[in-house]
């Protein structure tokens, strides 16, 4: 591991202390350090710990947008050999075979985002960060205590430790402690639903198209991985999801390929496979003095459309964009006039997707003549008329509305 | 960044903490200065760009200004100041409020940052014979009573090669609408006999003042309020800057 990342680094000033080095705090990370400010990310497991599997064992969609920036910061050449390309998103409801189908070639040709195991992208940005000399990783610590000042911050470790910046960045989960310290609330709600995940082999090539069918339990999405793999994110109601969770290999199989149908031909999974309860929540505010919340310390949405790890980067883009404007002006970076700026600029787009996911799994969850209707003739709809497929499509990528120059693959 | 030195000069403390609750209401964005916080980024980027682009500086990095010494006429709280030193220049703020250079002085210390504030006018420093590269001089020459003799001591205060930046409030039927009615007495956003408008400066008279002093006019942008955000534009109606160079 490179010197940086250690505990016992003699620097105790930064322009930025990131709490949390998961896959949102170690990209901003990155991003800070890549536009020139010296970073320290405080994270409370070993690194070492970080990289197994059995810590987490899932994968994520990287959009194009997110695929830019994580290039644009140095991190995608870590990972684009273990980056499997999504040409296509073919959405179903449980009673007919294809409703919808998003085909890259409407837009332009250029793939929809890719599909990365997380400890793939944990160990590509890692390696990034180590290249960074701006860049310091204190771990294993805890952050014990806050304290905000008229022109600094400090966080105290749990080792006494005292590091000091004009801003921290909570990038510390959806639990956040430091959200909790400094007082900001997250109300939300959870979801009757588990989320199984599992990685399955299967017999045919999956040609890179991700599939979505909209079974009675949730969502069952069927995600391309490298090879004939592919990663299963099967949302299923909570009594069920654990006794499904529960059983042996060969009837968990069974119930796989029940759902999956024939058209990877035979199919089992592979590895150990994981479940997570699903929960919704959204910051009442993502900044405060001194203070900043990214990623799923700010909001948190249900995985319908795999757009939680995305939101989290465009939060980071949009985060750096502010900061280095400002600290190129020479204005202190900490104070609300400027991170107000950054919640204003990510707000309304975290909170429409938190509906949109939200509206998407009552609509295609719940029995009742009304909603079929409504939810047959929406997706028909959506594939008959081009503007708005291309909007949906434009979204998937993660390359519609106002974005962040890093979105765009430039470095602010 | 270095610890500041001017803390010793207050000794008294319960004048510390007097000048340091006010320094707060000063620097507090939603205070009597909310709308000079408001207008502050796209002043900075305006002075920013011009003096990286007269020095040949790099604008990208973080202390574009290292080497180069800043004068601010009528600096008052210290909010050009302060991020001029961290953009790397040596920055004396002069203001001939006591006062307010108390309260620069209390920010300063508490940002930890070694600015050297002084209660001056720009006439009392030019017998010291020090001069600078970058003289800032804004929203200054609509308060003060002879603005000829005023840009004539600011010039001289000037190195040669060095940039003086400009602002002020132009004088015509538009900026008495804006700047008095509108800002003073409607919107509130600023305290009322802030401005008097027939000392208003027209970009003529200004061009002139400015030639007089033996400097060269190089720019004069507008500054305006668009979807709720200053920027720097060509409408030089109500608020605009203003480049001036010593050859």
């Amino acid at each position: 591991m490179a010197a940086n990342h250690q505990d016992n680094i003699a620097e105790s000033r930064f322009d930025v202390v990131v709490v949390g080095g998961g896959m949102i705090g170690l990209s901003l990370a990155c991003a800070a350090a890549r536009v020139g400010l010296d970073v320290a990310v405080i994270e409370r497991v070993e690194f070492e710990a970080l990289n197994s599997s059995s810590f987490d064992g899932r994968a994520s969609a990287i959009a194009l947008g997110s695929q830019r920036m994580l290039a644009a910061i140095g991190v995608w050449k870590y990972m684009e050999s273990s980056a499997q390309p999504i040409f296509d998103i073919r959405v179903s409801d449980r009673e007919s075979l294809l409703h919808l189908h998003f085909d890259h070639n409407e837009l332009d040709g250029v793939a929809f985002g890719y599909m990365v195991e997380n400890i793939k992208i944990r160990e590509a940005l890692l390696e990034a960060a180590s290249k960074y000399s701006n860049l310091f990783i204190i771990a294993p610590r805890t952050v014990v205590a806050i304290e905000r000042s008229v022109g600094n911050a400090a966080v105290t470790l749990d080792n006494g430790r005292v590091v000091k910046a004009p801003l921290i960045v909570a990038c510390d989960g959806r639990g956040s402690p430091l959200r909790a310290m400094v007082g900001i609330r997250a109300p939300g709600w959870t979801y009757p639903q588990n989320a199984i995940v599992c990685t399955i082999e299967h017999q045919f090539s999956h040609d890179g198209i991700a599939h979505e069918k909209f079974l009675s339990g949730g969502p069952f999405a069927v995600l391309p991985l490298l090879g004939k793999r592919a990663s299963l994110v099967w949302t299923e109601k909570t009594n069920l999801a654990e006794e499904l969770y529960a059983l042996d290999d060969k009837n968990f199989d069974i119930e796989v390929t029940k759902r999956l149908g024939s058209f990877l031909g035979d199919a089992h999974t592979i590895g150990a496979r994981y479940h997570y309860p699903l929960a919704m929540h959204h910051a009442e505010h993502y900044v405060d003095h001194r203070i900043a919340l990214v990623g799923d310390s700010a909001h948190g949405v249900h995985p319908i459309a795999g757009q939680g790890l995305n939101m989290g980067l465009r939060d980071v883009a949009a985060l750096t964009e502010v900061l280095i404007n400002n600290v190129r002006l020479g204005l202190d970076h900490g104070t609300m006039e400027v991170l107000q700026h950054y919640e204003r600029w990510r707000r309304i787009d975290n909170l429409s997707m938190v509906a949109v996911t939200d509206v998407l799994n009552r609509l295609f969850v719940t029995e009742g003549t009304m909603i079929k209707f409504s939810r047959k003739v929406g997706l028909a709809a959506v594939n008959r008329l081009p503007p708005l497929k291309r909007f949906f499509m434009r979204h998937a990528r993660g390359t519609g509305g106002s974005l962040p120059r890093l979105m765009d693959g430039e470095v602010p | 960044m270095k610890r500041s030195n001017v803390t010793h000069e207050i000794a008294d403390p319960s004048e510390v903490n007097r000048f340091a609750a006010i320094a707060e209401r000063w620097w507090d964005p939603s205070g009597e200065t909310s709308e000079l916080h408001h207008i502050n980024p796209a002043r900075l980027s305006y002075i920013h760009d011009w003096c990286c682009a007269h020095f040949s500086r790099d604008p990208n990095i973080r202390n574009p200004f290292t080497g180069l010494t800043v004068l601010d006429v009528g600096c008052g709280g210290g909010l050009l100041c302060e991020p001029l030193t961290r953009l790397g220049a040596s920055v004396i703020g002069i203001d001939p409020t006591p006062e307010t250079i108390h309260v620069a002085r209390a920010h300063a210390a508490q940002m930890e940052l070694e600015i050297d504030y002084r209660i001056a006018t720009p006439n009392e420093l030019v017998s010291s014979n020090n001069h600078y590269n970058i003289v800032l001089n804004l929203e200054v020459i609509e308060h003060v009573s002879d603005p000829f003799s005023h840009t004539q001591a600011c010039a001289q205060l000037l190195a040669p090669g060095g940039i003086m930046v400009l602002s002020t409030l132009n004088r015509n039927f538009r900026s008495f609408i804006t700047a008095i009615v509108a800002a003073e007495y409607i919107l509130g956003w600023l305290p009322v006999g802030t401005h008097r408008w027939h000392r208003f400066v027209k970009p003529s008279e200004l061009a002139q003042h400015v030639r007089d002093a033996g400097l060269r006019l190089a720019n004069v942008s507008g500054l305006t309020l668009t979807d709720g955000e200053w920027e720097v534009t060509t409408d030089i109606g109500v608020n605009y800057l203003a480049i001036a160079i010593k050859d």
